[in-house]
């Protein structure tokens, strides 16, 4: 196996009483998709902000391109080249679209004490941002305010940022949360067409979507992992099965469970 | 500096963070039950001394217009609640400010009319003048001693509601998860002009304290109120404890501050650019003081928010 | 043509401003209103720099003023008063008074900051007070206005009224270029979601920390010419009513853009003068029109256009 390009190492986290990630040790290789699963509360929210810098951890370690990241800020860790998407869109809701993505695509485009230019004029942002827009079909709505956008537009658009910011892990979180049939088609589409070009973490409720995505799939169960593997062997872990899928047995079932 | 003047300081102190407690416990529990940031909290302890002035010139009697002085507050304090608080909940922290900061403007200018721009006098209750010897040589007036006294029953008092109570118990619960209490099926508007009644009547306390040994004069909330807000951001927004320990502390350092930092600076400097220095920097101290402790704890000394 | 169009009140305004001492507005009464208006809307561009732009409601942006007031008091009672240095250092001292209280202040948001930047204003002002070298309390009465190369232009109260037109374009100006660019763009990114701005790679503090400074630099400017335009300063130029002033201009014109500030600060000035004359009580009425323009116009008077538009297609 190649070297992890994110790697968790015996991760702590307890809110009160109650352990929301309980040593949690993960390996992330380059240019797969690793899902994540598990029942509501499993704490895999709690485990992407953890490794995106939003929540620190009580124990254990984060190792990023074998760099110990375990405590760097939030800011620091996406100027390394974590780059993630919210579970609720988080979106600038005043920008349009385009400048939504242009402000991502200056985040690793050099200085942003510039104060002179307009920022709406550069070329060079302005083209890798319509590339991010293009890339999940959202390049005709470019100069919608984002808060004027559908809840579907929106997800694609937290795509793009996350896109433009030109990552080397993506976390994604609920990609297609609250998204319609018709629009989780097209993002399950849009993430396809990523796998390969990009390393991704993703949570996701769609089972459906999951299986279809992940190279490899670890299943959370109240903060810990009971199973790490490929997809169908995930699929056929009777432990998993009990533990999480038990509930609908057939992880195919139309629309994601809530 | 005698022991004597050290002490008659810090007893000043202790009476100055006792009026800020009583300011700043209503303010700290609004803003932290609430979110809602008050700026004419101060003019509830101004309107507080009016009212003390007023009645005792009904009624000649200290101890009835104290008894009548602390509904009237309340009444007051609800007045306000309904005519213009209630609209502001569900706005920004901005608009707070100002539509607050437009009810200051309106009550300074309002008493100015009806009292005019005159300090009042309300006399001391018979009972408590004169001095109380506290140690030899150190006569310490009976009334600021009464404040003090009066002032340390309250905070008792309050921190029994708060602690021991249900209705305390949802105030600290608010403040700590408001709509988490909300969501329990709390009428938490209802709690709100619970606290935010209360909260004027202390302020209002705090004014009829303070009116027979301050002057009684439009704006006197105003500087109480930015002080009262310095104890807030110290002791941690939302905590009746913090704003209690911030209060002492922040009275403490105004007032010894004050009459030490001039000797203090004499050792350094000439006595009359010690005198401007020291005025200089004893009014700087308190906020100094603030922006150190914040460097360190950003949410204060006892933080209550969940985060 | 669009970015034109947003631009046209401000620059409306500003043309309006060039003209009226030609157009009948000529008197020294006038003109002296007119500067105050002016001055007083450079603060408060600058303050709307801050909450426009970068979501931070400041109470205490009177005390940046005050600092390039006090500059021109202190350099006018050592007998300084060549502009060209007394400008620089009024504009250095508020700039270097918004860094040291905003290295603390912009670690925190929302009420916190409100309540900080209240109490650093406040210890502004009781340091103003404390300086009985300078009039304590009572204020300090300039000798004369500053000079410009030796020669008394400020005196000319016409010419005096161009400066002021001057500075107010141009801090305008310099605030529209900031927000317009890379660093103005970040800033209104963290404004209008901070978490996601922190997860593309922006440590909100040095941006908003820059802008502070800056805010307080141009407040600075506004209280040098506050100080020549009534050749007297007192620590009541500092108050936190000041400050809350300020603030009701952004409001009352609208934070969506530079221009509400223009438009807030020209007609708080008008709107102060007129019911100071009505009634001797008139900062009742004062008070009451700034809780209705707070509880019924959400978007200040600039926003009237639209929220009348809308009112009207409802009904």
């Amino acid at each position: 196996m190649a070297e992890a390009l994110l790697s968790l190492r015996g991760l702590q986290k307890r809110f009160g009483g109650l352990a929301v990630t309980d040593d949690v040790s993960l390996d992330v290789t380059p240019g797969e998709i690793h899902a994540i699963i598990g029942p509501n509360g499993a704490g895999k929210t709690t485990l992407i902000n953890e490794i995106s810098g939003v929540l620190p951890v009580d124990a254990g370690q984060i190792h990023f391109d074998g760099r110990d990241i375990t405590t760097l800020p939030l800011h620091r860790r996406a100027r390394l080249g974590l780059a993630r998407s919210f579970q609720i869109t988080s979106v600038i809701p005043a920008f349009t679209a385009l400048e939504n993505t242009a402000l991502a695509v200056q985040a690793g485009a050099g200085s942003s004490f510039r104060f002179f230019r307009p920022a709406s004029t550069e070329a060079r942002l302005n083209q890798a941002a319509m590339a991010a827009l293009d890339a999940v079909g959202l390049g005709a709505r470019a100069m919608v305010p984002a808060g004027a956008m559908s809840h579907g537009e929106k997800r694609q658009l937290e795509l793009a940022i996350a896109l433009a910011t030109e990552p080397r892990l993506l976390l994604l979180d609920e990609p297609l949360a609250g998204a319609g049939p018709e629009e989780t088609e097209r993002l399950i589409g849009i993430l396809r067409s990523l796998r390969g070009r990009y390393t991704i973490v993703l949570v996701e409720h769609d089972m459906q979507a999951v299986f279809a995505l992940a190279d490899r799939i670890s299943v959370l169960v109240y903060g810990r992992v009971i199973a790490t593997g490929p997809t169908e062997m995930i699929r056929a872990n009777p432990e998993v099965k009990r533990a999480y899928l038990g509930e609908d047995d057939l992880p195919l079932a139309e629309g994601a469970p809530c | 500096m005698s022991t004597t003047l050290l002490l008659v300081q810090g007893l000043n102190g202790l009476q100055l963070g006792i009026l800020l407690f009583l300011i700043a416990a209503g303010l700290t529990l609004v803003f932290g039950v609430m979110d809602f940031i008050n700026l004419a909290h101060g003019v509830q302890y101004m309107v507080g001394a009016y009212f003390a002035a007023f009645f005792a010139a009904q009624t000649g009697s200290f101890w009835l217009a104290l008894l009548l002085a602390l509904p009237a507050a309340l009444l007051f304090g609800l007045l306000l609640e309904f005519l213009v608080f209630r609209h502001l909940y569900d706005r920004d922290h901005m608009a707070q400010v100002l539509a607050t900061f437009g009810v200051i403007l309106v009550l300074n200018q309002g008493v100015k009319m009806v009292f005019g721009a005159a300090p009042l006098q309300v006399p001391l209750p018979d009972a408590l003048t004169g001095g109380i010897r506290v140690m030899e040589g150190l006569l310490y007036p009976t009334y600021r001693l009464a404040i003090i006294a009066g002032g340390l029953a309250t905070a008792g008092l309050l921190w029994w509601l708060v602690e021991r109570t249900k209705v305390g118990m949802l105030v600290r619960a608010g403040a700590t998860n408001a709509p988490m209490v909300a969501a329990l099926g709390v009428d938490i508007r209802r709690l709100f002009m619970v606290v935010f009644g209360f909260g004027a009547m202390l302020a209002g306390f705090a004014g009829v304290l303070a009116a027979p040994i301050l002057s009684v004069e439009p704006g006197m909330g105003d500087n109480l109120l930015i002080l009262a807000f310095v104890v807030i951001v110290i002791g941690g927004i939302g905590s009746i404890r913090g704003a209690f320990l911030a209060a002492l502390l922040v009275g403490l350092v105004e007032t010894l501050g004050r009459s030490l930092m001039p000797d203090l600076m004499r050792l350094f400097l000439s006595p009359s650019e010690a005198r401007q220095v020291g005025a200089a920097l004893s009014s700087m101290l308190i906020y100094i003081a603030m922006a150190a402790i914040l460097a360190f704890r950003p949410a204060g000394l006892f933080p209550v928010r969940a985060s | 043509m669009r970015a034109l169009k947003a631009e046209l009140p401000a620059l409306l305004l500003l043309g309006v401003l060039a003209v009226a001492p030609f157009a009948g507005f000529g008197e020294g009464y006038v003109l002296t209103l007119m500067a105050r208006a002016m001055i007083l809307a450079m603060a408060a561009v600058s303050l709307s720099l801050l909450v426009g732009g970068a979501g931070l409601v400041s109470m205490g942006h009177a005390a940046m003023m005050g600092f390039g007031a006090y500059a021109v008091v202190i350099l006018d009672d050592a007998r300084i008063v060549e502009a060209h240095v007394v400008l620089p250092v009024a504009i250095l001292a508020a700039a270097g008074f918004a860094l040291v209280t905003g290295a603390v202040a912009v670690r925190t948001s929302g009420v916190h900051f409100i309540m900080i930047t209240l109490a650093f204003g406040q210890m502004a002002f009781f340091t103003a007070t404390s300086l009985a070298g300078y009039g304590g309390d009572d204020g300090y009465t300039l000798y004369a206005r500053n000079t410009v190369a030796g020669g008394r232009l400020l005196e000319n109260k016409l010419a005096f009224h161009y400066v002021c037109l001057g500075a107010l374009a141009a801090a305008w100006l310099l605030c529209r270029m900031l927000l317009a660019s890379r660093f103005g763009r970040v800033l209104r990114a963290v404004k209008g979601n901070p978490m996601r701005a922190q997860a593309l790679g922006f440590s909100p503090y040095p941006y908003r920390l820059t802008a502070y400074v800056i805010a307080g630099a141009i407040g600075g400017a506004a209280g040098f010419l506050f100080a020549n335009a009534t050749e007297f300063v007192a620590p009541a130029y500092i108050s936190w009513q000041r400050s809350g002033e300020l603030l009701f201009m952004v409001i009352l014109g609208g934070v969506a853009g530079l221009h509400g500030a223009l438009i807030g600060a020209l007609g708080f000035v008008l709107l102060e003068e007129w019911l100071s004359h009505q009634w001797e009580h008139w900062r009742i009425l004062f008070g009451v029109l700034l809780i209705l323009a707070v509880l019924f116009l959400p978007n200040g008077l600039s926003g009237i256009p639209a929220q009348v538009a809308k009112g009207l297609r409802r009904g």
